[in-house]
């Protein structure tokens, strides 16, 4: 009862939280909306008993990725956005769009909701560090290599795009 | 410990629609960058619900090889962001027409 009433409040907040993302003027409020959500995705995790990945959500996502949102954000001098919000075609597709895709999704787990209602919960500790780090050295060691080369030619990637001056 | 799986289904879909009207709406970059880190948040909570209800560890080693990339794709797309500013001086999708005539 406890664990339903905290997912309750918890996924209410991340979505007030990502509509408020949606509709704010400023990237900066944007941006804070944003790790408001990460946090709650957090949460969530440890609702679902995979500690490692909470804290890695945090460190990561809300801690590492949004500081560099908002240090763009700062360098680049953004202010809020003047009559950002009038109405047109585009944004009219746009939220049909959304809600076609919301509409698909929810059909599909609400009419696959007999395999899914019978799936047991099996926490079994698999959340621990000790469990994930057994797996990915031993059985994933070649994606945690190639994970490690993908972030090092990201950062010269990153470095060489902000430095160069396109003619 | 009694919450569905249909119910965490539920939310991920709702914030990965979320994601997909913030690409669509706005026309800042910047929130544009943010609204790709929102979706990928949504199909993360989806891996890691499915991963713990089949007992599977698989689930949270791609959760966690996702965000290695997106904080790859995070460092790329911002770079590119700055490049497109110093050239154009606006973060305004509309007003960048590299390829239209």
């Amino acid at each position: 009862m406890l664990t339903e009433t905290f997912f309750i409040a918890v996924s209410l907040l991340a979505v007030i939280a990502a509509l408020g993302m949606l509709v704010s003027r400023s990237p900066v409020r944007s941006a804070l909306w944003l790790i408001l959500v990460m946090l709650c995705v957090a949460g969530l995790y440890m609702t679902l008993s995979a500690e490692f990945i909470a804290v890695v959500q945090v460190l990561v996502y809300a801690g590492a990725i949004m500081v560099l949102f908002l240090f763009v954000i700062m360098l680049l001098n953004l202010g809020a956005l003047p009559n950002l919000e009038r109405v047109d075609f585009k944004k009219g597709v746009g939220f049909v769009l959304g809600t076609v895709i919301l509409a698909q999704l929810v059909y599909v787990t609400a009419t696959a909701s007999e395999p899914l209602a019978t799936a047991a919960f099996d926490p079994a500790e698999t959340g621990s560090a000790l469990k994930i780090a057994e797996e990915l050295f031993t059985r994933y060691a070649l994606p945690f290599e190639i994970i490690g080369i993908l972030l090092l030619v990201a950062t010269v990637g990153a470095v060489m795009l902000a430095k160069r001056t396109f003619e | 410990m009694e919450i569905p799986l249909t119910w965490y289904l539920t939310l991920s879909a709702v914030l990965f629609s979320i994601g997909v009207m913030g690409v669509l709406f706005r026309s800042n970059l910047i929130v544009i960058l943010m609204s790709i880190e929102l979706m990928l948040n949504a199909v993360n909570l989806t891996l890691i619900a499915f991963g713990q209800f089949m007992g599977d560890l698989a689930g949270q080693i791609l959760v966690f090889f996702v965000i290695s990339v997106a904080a790859a794709e995070a460092a790329v797309g911002l770079a590119i962001v700055i490049a497109i500013f110093r050239n154009k001086l606006t973060v305004d999708v509309n007003d960048i027409k590299l390829f239209r005539h």
